[in-house]
């Protein structure tokens, strides 16, 4: 009986000794947690998620413990549009296509996660293309730098949209340049934003029709009926998630007058729009807008790189947010993730632009993004529970002289600024050695008639 | 016959025709040197092949009754070669740019004067699904490439039909052979799905679009069975289906070949077939090096593109590549090695190269750097034939495999060995000359970046 009894005692402190190894605890720092103030305090790590955050936290022996006095530490940025580390954006060819979806194509190994990662971010909203009425399926990521393609994606996230108004679905349907007697431009409808109206609605129709001709099939069955069960349609299936709201829609829009028209479509259809994404004439109907309880993801200070963005003002966002609208600020980026690395100054505009508290301007780039993704009780503030998405910062976050120093993403540390600079002499001396090696291996390899004699 | 192969000889300048009008059905070849590949190796032994089969090898054979002999001294004897991703035996079946598997690969354009390629719009529309074809159907004796392949002691190849998105049926073939129907060993060996194509214009333009393509049309080629299936039970009640060649295309596929140049690519491929419930066998895989672990864990089998990724000569010369870059070119080579470490089973491709004795080349760089000439060799015979489900009748010298030999001056890998003759079906082939007769004879083609590759110091 003792025998067993010490058993179970050692087992048990075994257990306890590789928790506590497994536990991070991030001292003496000034905590931005976002939703509940500002504070000097430690922030307790385990399992992947926030145990403890506050003032005076018990810390377990054995914890590894991060002193991050004089730093700052907020939660991981969110990113509400992006573009990065898929290989391929659109599928221009035809004005529905959300058959496809930009999770298919994920690219772990773009490098643009990592710079992502550099810039705090931890979550990042991959969208398909903007060249559709109804485009493609998007992609949830964490930047899970040096994992593969299934293990960055947000799992619990639910499964989006994108749809895009204006200039870039219409565009394909004008006919442009010069054109030759008899020549015949390949054209795709529509060439109007009357046109993109009409797709949407035309797709919604036959959306329901699908669903339809499935209900009737499962109607037919449950009887005991034998029947051919429909043609599994992939462009459709998506648009009846829409519509049955288990799909959030991500809609680019620039124009007062095409954000109440997919306003109206989406009442007369019964489905809700997640997110208007660019949105820079948001403050001309922003009651609108808080009214539907759509949110808006946004520029702080970018426009008028084509003509439906110019009639914008940089207090777009802090208009939208003081009649109520969920505001997030957004990179748009690409290839390059240049204003990914800095949305935290985008965020700090806003306190000029608007008069926002830092608190506020901090939500929107964390809890906003994460309610306007419905993933607010996974990430986006730090709260005990939540996934331990964390950044450091050597100062405030919201001044541009701030630098990330460290990301924590579900508690396992994906970037280091010390050891990024150490490692670039390293990879120099790699790169070095590689072009040697080549010169060498060619010099060997070249036919006679090219050698120097 | 005897004057069919005489005119053509003199018309194409061609030395590689069977000699004979009759061939003769019974041939030994004696006191050479035999790599098995199955077994083996004998320094000293005899093969007997016997109305196009390999009747008997060994170091002790008695020489059947009226066998015409070839004095194997100072000759090696290995099965013949087989060409695992390829287009050979299909005239103007070379794809215009190259397809290293999966990355950026060029459509390939129609020629000129041919109609405007159909417009595609929209899943239901399958202009670039051309799942009915079949190399089997396409195959000719008459392809000028097939000289310069046996040249190179080529005998068989995995050869695949490939404009559109959806290729078609490979089928492995014979490089050599009475008619096209005889050339055929296999007819249907698996259905290629590339991540280009071409033919068509208008969706799917995009990777994820190719994927979601093939997704649809696979979902639809099951719903077509599904309703062949009910309708043959209940034809009173369920409409009859409409024919679809492009989805009884797809019903008949054993396999399919599926492009993966690297990890990333890999994952997306594996996936995919595993929602397509077939088979993959991926090609391409430039950086195989990468890819072993993965391929030997899901038991893969690839067919490895071995044309090494070089620098662009032309390139600026001011530019430096990235780190991956360098190491893709850098470390490409060694994949084969890598492969075999991990236990993957592959084949290799001549898919880009135009001289086929650049395959073997490219094999004798990945041997300096660590390769075994025996494992290099596997991949060109018996791996290959087994990839390809011949490896009960290809690959190997064995007593009932087909006769498929390459005969050479000495090891196949050194740059001075000389293919000597090879055996397709027990019939003797010789190799073209060196240099061609004639500006336009049949010697192996030799595109204008590879030519000064001839004058490699050995």
């Amino acid at each position: 009986m003792r025998i067993l009894l010490i058993g179970a005692w050692s087992a048990a402190f075994c257990l306890t000794a590789g928790f506590a190894q497994d536990v991070t605890v991030i001292q003496n720092a000034t905590i931005h947690t976002v939703t509940k103030g500002t504070m000097k305090g430690s922030i307790v790590i385990r399992d992947g998620k926030i145990a403890e955050v506050g003032e005076k936290v018990m810390t377990p022996s054995g914890a590894r413990v991060i002193d991050a006095a004089g730093k700052h530490v907020i939660p991981g940025i969110i990113d509400c549009h992006t573009h990065i580390a898929v290989d391929a954006i659109n599928e221009g060819s035809v004005s529905v296509s959300s058959m496809v979806g930009v999770g298919d194509v994920v690219n772990s190994e773009g490098k643009d996660i990592y710079r992502a990662l550099a810039g705090g971010v931890t979550t990042a909203n991959v969208l398909h293309g903007s060249a559709n009425a109804i485009g493609g399926k998007n992609v949830l990521l964490k930047m899970r730098w040096g994992k593969d393609a299934d293990a960055l994606v947000f799992q619990e996230a639910l499964p989006s949209i994108k749809f895009a108004l204006g200039e870039n679905p219409k565009r394909a349907g004008q006919a442009t340049g010069f054109q030759a007697p008899g020549a015949q431009q390949n054209l795709r409808y529509p060439g109007t934003r009357m046109g993109v109206e009409d797709v949407i609605r035309e797709a919604f129709l036959r959306a329901q029709e699908y669903q339809k001709e499935w209900k009737a099939y499962e109607a037919k069955k449950s009887k005991g009926e034998a029947a051919l069960p429909p043609r599994r349609d992939l462009q459709m299936e998506p648009l009846v998630e829409v519509l049955e709201g288990k799909r959030l829609v991500h809609a680019h829009c620039y124009r007062a007058d095409e954000i109440l028209m997919l306003l109206r479509v989406a009442e007369e259809f019964h489905f809700k729009i997640a997110t208007l994404q660019h949105v820079l004439e948001g403050y001309k109907l922003a009651k609108e807008i808080a009214a539907a309880g759509v949110g808006a993801s946004t520029f702080s200070d970018w426009w008028s790189y084509k003509v439906e963005a110019y009639d914008a003002i940089p207090y777009n966002a802090a208009i939208m947010h003081k009649k109520g609208v969920l505001v997030s600020l957004n990179s748009d980026d690409a290839g390059g993730a240049e204003l990914m690395r800095r949305l935290n100054t985008e965020a700090g505009k806003m306190m000029k632009y608007g008069g926002l508290t830092e608190d506020e301007a901090l939500a929107m780039i964390t809890i906003n993004p994460a309610k306007q993704l419905k993933i607010d009780q996974y990430v986006g503030s730090i709260e005990a529970g939540k996934q331990a998405d964390l950044v450091i910062y050597d100062k405030d976050p919201l001044s541009i002289y701030s630098k990330v120093e460290k990301v924590f993403i579900d508690g396992n540390q994906y970037f280091d600024r010390e050891k990024d600079l150490e490692e670039r002499p390293k990879q120099d001396a790699r790169k070095k050695g590689l072009l040697e090696k080549e010169k060498e291996t060619e010099k060997r390899n070249a036919p006679l008639s090219r050698r120097p004699s | 016959m005897l004057l069919k192969s005489l005119s053509l000889f003199v018309l194409a300048g061609a030395a590689f025709l069977p000699l004979q009008a009759e061939p003769p059905s019974l041939i030994a070849i004696q006191d050479a040197r035999i790599i098995t590949v199955s077994g083996a190796v004998l320094e000293k032994g005899t093969v007997v092949l016997r109305d196009g089969i390999i009747a008997d090898v060994g170091a002790a054979i008695t020489i059947p009754k009226g066998a015409w002999v070839v004095d194997g001294k100072g000759l090696t004897v290995y099965p013949g070669l087989i060409d695992g991703f390829s287009t050979w035996g299909i005239p103007d079946g070379a794809p215009v740019a190259a397809t290293p598997g999966g990355r950026a690969a060029a459509p390939v354009s129609a020629p000129a004067g041919t109609p405007a390629p159909a417009r595609s719009q929209g899943p239901a529309d399958r202009p670039g699904t051309n799942s009915w074809v079949t190399a089997a159907d396409l195959v000719k004796t008459s392809d000028r490439r097939l000289d310069a392949a046996r040249g190179a002691g080529f005998t068989s190849a995995a050869t695949f039909p490939r404009p559109g998105l959806v290729g078609g049926h490979g089928a492995l073939v014979n490089l050599a052979g009475e008619n096209a129907g005889r050339m055929v060993v296999e007819p249907g060996i698996g259905l290629l799905l590339s991540m280009g194509g071409g033919g068509y214009t208008g969706y799917p333009t995009s990777s994820m679009g190719m994927i979601s393509y093939y997704r649809q049309l696979w979902i639809d080629a099951g719903h077509y069975k599904l309703n062949k299936e009910m309708y043959a039970q209940s034809p009173a009640t369920i409409e009859r289906p409409g024919y679809d060649r492009a989805l009884e295309g797809v019903l008949a596929a054993k396999k399919v070949f599926l492009p993966a140049a690297g990890p990333m690519q890999l994952e997306r491929a594996l996936k995919l077939a595993a929602e397509l419930k077939a088979t993959p066998v991926i090609y391409g895989a430039v950086e195989g090096y990468r890819m072993a672990a993965t391929l030997k864990k899901t038991s893969t089998p690839v067919i490895l593109n071995v044309k090494w990724p070089v620098k662009d000569r032309e390139a600026d010369p001011e530019r430096v590549d990235s780190i991956r870059t360098l190491e893709l070119r850098d470390k490409a080579p060694e994949s084969p090695a890598a492969l075999v470490a991990a236990g993957v089973k592959f084949a290799v491709s001549s898919d880009g190269i135009d001289n086929p004795k650049d395959v073997i080349k490219a094999l004798k760089r990945s041997i300096d750097l660590g390769l075994k000439k025996e494992d290099a060799l596997r991949a060109l015979t018996l791996s290959a034939a087994e990839i390809h489900g011949v490896g009960a009748r290809l690959g190997s010298i064995d007593k009932g495999k087909i006769a498929n030999l390459v005969v050479t001056n000495g090891d196949l890998f050194d740059d001075k060995t000389k293919v000597q003759m090879v055996f397709i079906d027990g019939v003797k082939y010789l190799p073209p000359p060196e240099t061609p007769p004639t500006p336009r004879g049949g010697a192996a083609p030799t595109a204008p970046g590879n030519e000064t590759q001839e004058e490699v110091e050995h």
